[in-house]
């Protein structure tokens, strides 16, 4: 067993919660039907057998007062990680999000402390459309005060949950519904994967793909695609979206001298405009052709399956889009 | 002396804790003149939501609760910090922005927080800090602590999605909360029987099922009666207490306002339950203290307030160098 041992995320992410818990009791859980029903993607399930209700609450539908409470709990000793079921809901307690958990430390003139992480699942794939299925990671890019990471991997849903426990600011813990099956290679001990590093999935010498959370099993696919025709991919998976790891993009694109950025969040003022803006800024210098953006399209998630497939990048685009920066 | 702040107050009501309170009522006033006078002169321009009558609220409500409770202020909050145990000397010099103000500047009057003295923070945004109280007494409550929570709120609250929210998971879970709730009968200019079908905002509580009480005010001695009662149940597991306080704002909602939603004559009726006389007015009559004291008092606190003053006026401003410090824990 030991390091050949495979989980899917969902039981990393379990097992994650698991260690920290046992580990620390000042680590609690909250959230809507995290307890008796194990959470709504089932993430939570049996935490409530080990560890009692004291820890792992079942609350009412509020979301504000949720987060709101995982804030104070933060402030005065506790260290809460809370589910918001999904990142849509974001929009009714986003008070609590941005102007609250968010800004605290700094308004406070550094002396207050908010380790609360908030777990929340986004991103299409299951056909629950337009209130069900965003990707809201630039609002939270958006946000100074916040961290921001999506997993892809089991390995990095543990490491990451784990980090993001013991860190002391507010951190968007954003799962993708679409991949908690994802099988992988997942040690059984106790270890981290650091916060606003990135990873190089695939090292590759004519293209950088940035990626992220589901979008990084895409771009690896498309790689794949590009590889058969003598064409090589860098891959990286940034898994934390804020802080992005701004270093290994820049130096991967110093070395391929192009860059495509894909994630499933609309196009217009995404993360990927970010991204491309920074490269333009650093590294201009660096390239042989225009950044290329793979994004969702700027629409509303619709609820057929067709058209909700339509709407977000697939490997065929990603493809295309890296075939454009070799012309 | 120094204004001693909410340190282990005796458990009864002795004539050392009336004077605190007396004490504390007009230390939050002459701060809050202070700062009347600051705008006035064009020294600030922000930090414009005073507490000017309704001292007796913050008052009571702290002078029942341990040093190591915590509190949950508003917009309006200067008084809520002071009563907690602040340094008017850092408050104010956070308000004026300054780099020795208790938040470094950063802060402000609407975001004034002193985690050091329980003070988990004034609020920019109404009804923002509910479920931050109903957090921190959840904290209380698994740690064990003892602690206890006041959250002060004003009517306008009441209307917010987050109250609800807070009121319900706080009585659900048996939280130790007491929901302080300042009704000064305006929302800005937007009356409460024309924000809401109640007369009594302490109703709210009814709709789950939590304990309510209607509390006078201006008399720091019924809000301190109140808090300590509803406080130790609290504090003994029995969860959280909605207390009304019927209280009014003597100036406008900020500088800026007109007055135009209210009358003169209005204003003068509350006026005559300044929360100062009814205090030093009790204190007299029970033999606590006597004019002459409460006369040294005023001139005690005037001199803390000048200060102060002259601590916030001459200290430096932030280093612009700092704007990004503390965005993070390291
Ligand atoms: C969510 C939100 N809406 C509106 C405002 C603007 N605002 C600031 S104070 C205030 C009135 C609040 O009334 P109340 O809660 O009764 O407190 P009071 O000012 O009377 O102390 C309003 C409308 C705000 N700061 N936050
Ligand atoms: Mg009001």
């Amino acid at each position: 067993m030991g390091s050949s041992r495979e989980l899917t995320i969902q039981d990393a992410l379990n097992e994650a919660l698991r260690m920290e818990m046992r580990r620390d009791e000042r680590v609690f859980c909250m959230g809507e039907d995290i307890a008796i029903y194990g959470g709504a993607y089932g993430v939570t399930k049996g935490l409530l057998q080990e560890f009692g209700e004291e820890r792992v609450r079942d609350t009412a539908i509020s979301e504000a007062a949720i987060i709101g409470a995982g804030i104070g709990a933060a402030m005065t000793g506790m260290r809460p990680v809370v589910e918001l079921m999904y990142v849509d809901f974001a929009g009714i307690a986003m008070d609590q999000i941005y102007n609250q958990a968010a800004k605290i430390r700094y308004m406070f003139g550094g002396k207050a402390k908010v380790p609360l992480v908030i777990r929340t699942q986004g991103g299409t794939g299951k056909q629950i459309a337009a209130q069900h299925s965003n990707s809201l990671e630039a609002w939270f890019l958006h946000t100074p005060g916040l961290k921001t990471v999506m997993p892809s991997t089991p390995y990095d849903a543990k490491g990451l949950l784990i980090s993001a426990i013991r860190d002391d600011n507010p951190v968007m813990f954003i799962e993708h519904k679409a991949i908690y099956n994802e099988k992988g290679p997942c040690p059984e001990g106790d270890y981290t994967v650091p916060i606003g590093k990135a990873a190089i999935r695939r090292p590759g010498k004519d293209a950088t793909i940035v990626s992220y959370s589901r979008m990084a099993l895409r771009s690896m696919a498309a790689a794949d695609t590009l590889a058969g025709e003598g064409i090589s991919c860098e891959v990286i998976d940034l898994r934390t979206v804020s802080p992005w790891d701004t270093h290994v993009v820049i130096e991967s694109v110093a070395r391929t001298h192009r860059a495509v950025i894909v994630e499933e969040g609309t196009r217009t003022g995404g993360v990927g405009a970010e991204i491309s803006a920074r490269i333009m800024e650093l590294a201009f210098d660096e390239l042989d052709a225009p950044v290329e953006r793979v994004a969702g399209v700027d629409t509303v998630i619709p609820a057929s399956a067709t058209l909700e497939a339509a709407a977000i990048p697939n490997v065929e685009s990603i493809v295309a889009a890296v075939r454009r920066t070799l012309l | 002396m120094a204004p001693t702040l909410a340190r282990n107050m005796p458990r009864t009501l002795t004539p050392d804790l009336a004077l605190w309170m007396l004490r504390m009522i007009l230390t939050i006033r002459m701060f809050e003149e202070k700062m009347l006078e600051f705008l006035n002169a064009g020294v600030i321009k922000g930090g414009s939501h005073l507490y000017i009558g309704q001292e007796a609220v913050a008052t009571g409500v702290c002078a029942a609760l341990r040093n190591d409770d915590y509190i949950t202020s508003t917009h309006r909050g200067h008084g809520h910090g002071l009563a907690k145990g602040g340094d008017p000397k850092a408050l104010m010099a956070e308000i004026l922005g300054k780099a020795t103000g208790v938040c470094r500047g950063r802060g402000g009057s609407l975001h004034l927080a002193d985690l050091d003295t329980g003070n988990l923070g004034a609020n920019g945004i109404v009804g923002g800090s509910l479920g931050i109280a109903a957090g921190a007494a959840l904290s209380a409550k698994m740690r064990n602590s003892g602690q206890i929570v006041a959250c002060f709120f004003g009517d306008g609250a009441v209307n917010t999605g987050i109250f609800h929210e807070a009121m319900n998971m706080t009585k659900v879970w048996e939280l130790p909360v007491l929901f302080v709730c300042e009704n000064n009968l305006y929302g800005m200019s937007v009356s409460v029987n024309r924000a809401t079908g109640l007369t009594d905002l302490a109703d709210r509580a009814d709709g789950y099922r939590m304990r309510k009480a209607i509390v006078d005010g201006q008399d720091v001695f019924a809000v301190l009666e109140a808090a300590r009662h509803y406080g130790e149940i609290a504090r003994s597991g029995g969860g959280p207490t909605f207390i009304e306080c019927k209280t009014y704002r003597f100036g406008g909602h900020s500088r800026s306002d007109a007055r135009k939603y209210r009358t003169r004559e209005e204003e003068r009726q509350w006026r005559e339950r300044d929360p100062i006389t009814v205090c030093a007015r009790r204190g007299i009559e029970e033999g606590w203290f006597d004019t002459a004291t409460v006369e040294q008092i005023r001139s005690e606190v005037a001199a803390i307030i000048e200060e102060a003053a002259g601590f916030a006026l001459s200290s430096p401003e932030p280093d612009p160098h700092e704007l990004t410090d503390d965005l993070y824990a390291a």
